[in-house]
């Protein structure tokens, strides 16, 4: 009776909660809960078959000093990011430009483009495995053609631009390609037509224009690839299966032994669920990180034109 | 002649001085290239699938198969449970699609309309859920599981669709939040002076005006979840209760002991598994980018 002064409001509030209630719900219960768990599990020695028992810091101790593959899984990883990140962000960009000029066939070439980003991640890996098959594979065959001996692909000094490779024919001409190409349809014709008028040629254009027109999309995009390239795991787990007992002892030695494929190992192959939540949660703190360095950093190449980001 | 008029006539100069017939050339050498590295995999594999046991493994290989070998199809086919593994996906996408398309279109129905304490701070949290990795919740998400004995079921796989869990509900409520909030208010306004309940506008007003960004949404949730790899992997263990993606693992160890190539199975299946997504690009195309070009927030 005390709030009956604020009844529409609260009809309003409790109606809201009720239509708001399947999400809250789940995130309650398959994702909050999940996290503080995982949370409380790094601080313990944990065996699915057996209770949690308590550690302390011991896993992050051991993570730190102790674990001969943390280090460099995570070494990796970053590598892997380091290459694939420019890779993707100019790869779409340069798709996203070719397909902004007056192409004959355009739609199909962008068709084409976006293709692989609706195949399965899985299948992608495989058609990419035969065909850089190092003994039977058509690149290596076309390769031979003009002279030059194909690399093994899987080897330890290739394995790691080889996932390259098949990750941005994943992810290069999908939604990220689409993004830019919107961007670059955002950009006022009058800022062209008025920089051409003072005589400034294509390439100032593209770099005066729309490169800052463009800058928050490309931002965006950056956000997004990198945190996809961290969590790296599908492609590698398909090219180095087929062994048994762990991921590690694949065909291609720990050369793409990343960190989320490790963190994988030890969950569901090791069963130490303990040592892997403090992985994840090293992992997640990774993530935060970086993600915000990024946001720091964008403030002085980001342009953002007026009122233009309302959404 | 208008200042306007004159800059069009100039920008139509140069655009005939930009596309003269040797830069259309350029252009599509270029896109060939790229067309090249983007669409010949699949040719690739295509053909590949098509050759039979000898063929695959011979050196040179050869582009076009020499008989073209449909039985390898029946054969991947029937080679593993392919069948069930074919209708395990589509069960765990079929309700996906359901569970996702309802379950979002609610929650963004209840951001976009209603106010409630708490409610820009849950949003905060919901555009949090966008980037956090599933890695962290990955390992309590299968003790849960375990305890509710749903391991080696498809519920897993299913039921979190419903409340609109993780990035991929994250980015569907984000994306139907935008498309309810285009809806003017006083369609709802005018519905509740009739006395109109809350159910009613979701229903009648709400759900078809946003009917093109739920087509986006399902098809978006349909390709997800068929194409979803590490929560099967983790979640199911007898090899009948599989997905496809997972399934297809077991191709790729196919004569692996006798050194036979079996990559002709491999690819007819990997080609099997790609169908469906592929083909549901090609009718929602549409959507597909134009949901896209709505947020551009998924990786």
């Amino acid at each position: 009776m005390r709030r009956f002064r604020w009844r529409p409001a609260t009809r309003e509030a409790l109606e809201g909660y009720l239509w708001l209630s399947p999400w809250l719900i789940g995130f309650l219960i398959f994702t909050l809960g999940p996290v503080i768990a995982s949370l409380y599990l790094s601080f313990t020695a944990y065996h699915p078959a057996r209770t949690p028992e308590w550690v302390g810091l011991e896993n992050y101790i051991y993570a730190f000093t102790k674990d001969e593959q943390f280090w460099p899984s995570l070494g990796r990883t970053f590598y892997y990011a380091v290459l694939l990140v420019p890779l993707a962000m100019a790869g779409s960009l340069a798709l996203a430009l070719l397909l902004n000029q007056p192409l004959k066939a355009n739609s199909l070439y962008r068709t084409a483009y976006f293709l692989p980003y609706v195949t399965p991640v899985v299948a992608a890996a495989l058609l990419w495995g035969w065909i850089l098959n190092p003994r039977l594979g058509i690149l290596n065959y076309a390769l031979s053609l003009v002279g030059i001996q194909g690399p093994s692909w899987l080897s330890a000094q290739w394995a790691i631009p080889t996932v390259v490779i098949i990750s941005l024919w994943t992810l290069m001409g999908g939604s990220r390609m689409i993004v830019v190409l919107a961007a670059l349809k955002n950009v006022p014709e009058e800022l062209y037509e008025a920089a051409r008028i003072d005589g400034a040629g294509p390439w100032r254009c593209f770099w005066h224009i729309t490169l800052p027109m463009i800058s928050p999309t490309l931002f965006f995009n950056l956000i997004v690839t990198f945190i996809a390239a961290l969590k790296v795991f599908e492609i590698a787990y398909m090219l180095t299966i087929g062994q048994q007992g762990g991921i590690a002892s694949g065909s291609a030695g720990f050369s793409i032994y990343f960190y989320v494929v490790k963190l994988f190992d030890h969950a569901f192959n090791f069963f130490e669920m303990g040592y892997a939540s403090a992985m994840a949660w090293i992992f997640l703190v990774l993530v935060l990180f970086f993600t915000a360095i990024q946001f720091k950093w964008s403030s002085s190449w980001v342009y953002y034109a007026g009122e233009d980001r309302s959404s | 002649m208008t200042v306007e008029q004159r800059i069009d006539q100039v920008s139509a100069q140069n655009r005939i001085k930009f596309a003269p017939i040797l830069y259309q050339l350029l252009l599509q050498g270029i896109a060939l290239i790229f067309t090249i590295f983007f669409f010949g995999p699949f040719l690739w594999t295509i053909f590949s699938s098509f050759k039979n046991i000898q063929e695959i493994a011979a050196f040179p290989p050869t582009l076009l198969p020499k008989v073209w070998e449909w039985q390898n199809y029946v054969q991947a086919w029937t080679q593993q449970p392919f069948d069930r593994w074919t209708l395990n996906s589509l069960v765990v996408a079929f309700f996906a699609v359901i569970g996702l398309t309802l379950s979002s279109a609610t929650t963004a129905f209840a951001f976009a309309r209603f106010r409630f304490p708490g409610r820009d701070a849950l949003f905060l949290v919901l555009m949090g859920t966008l980037i956090l990795p599933r890695e962290i919740t990955l390992i309590p998400l299968f003790i849960l599981f375990k305890n509710l004995k749903w391991l080696d079921t498809l519920l897993p796989l299913i039921v979190p669709n419903f409340l609109a869990v993780g990035s991929n509900g994250a980015f569907f409520i984000f994306l139907l939040r935008q498309a309810i909030m285009t809806i003017p208010r006083e369609y709802d306004e005018a519905a509740k002076v009739d006395g109109a309940s809350s159910w009613w506008i979701f229903w009648q007003i709400i759900w078809p005006l946003s009917s093109s960004t739920l087509i986006t949404v399902a098809v978006f949730a349909f390709l997800f979840n068929w194409n979803e790899f590490l929560y099967p992997l983790v979640f199911l263990s007898n090899k009948a209760n599989f997905t496809l993606p997972v399934g297809l693992r077991f191709y790729q160890t196919l004569g692996m002991d006798t050194r036979v190539s079996y990559e002709h199975l491999l690819m007819a299946a990997s080609v099997l598994a790609s169908l469906p997504p592929i083909i549901l690009f090609f009718i929602g195309q549409r959507y597909l980018i134009r949901g896209t070009l709505l947020s551009g927030l998924k990786g």
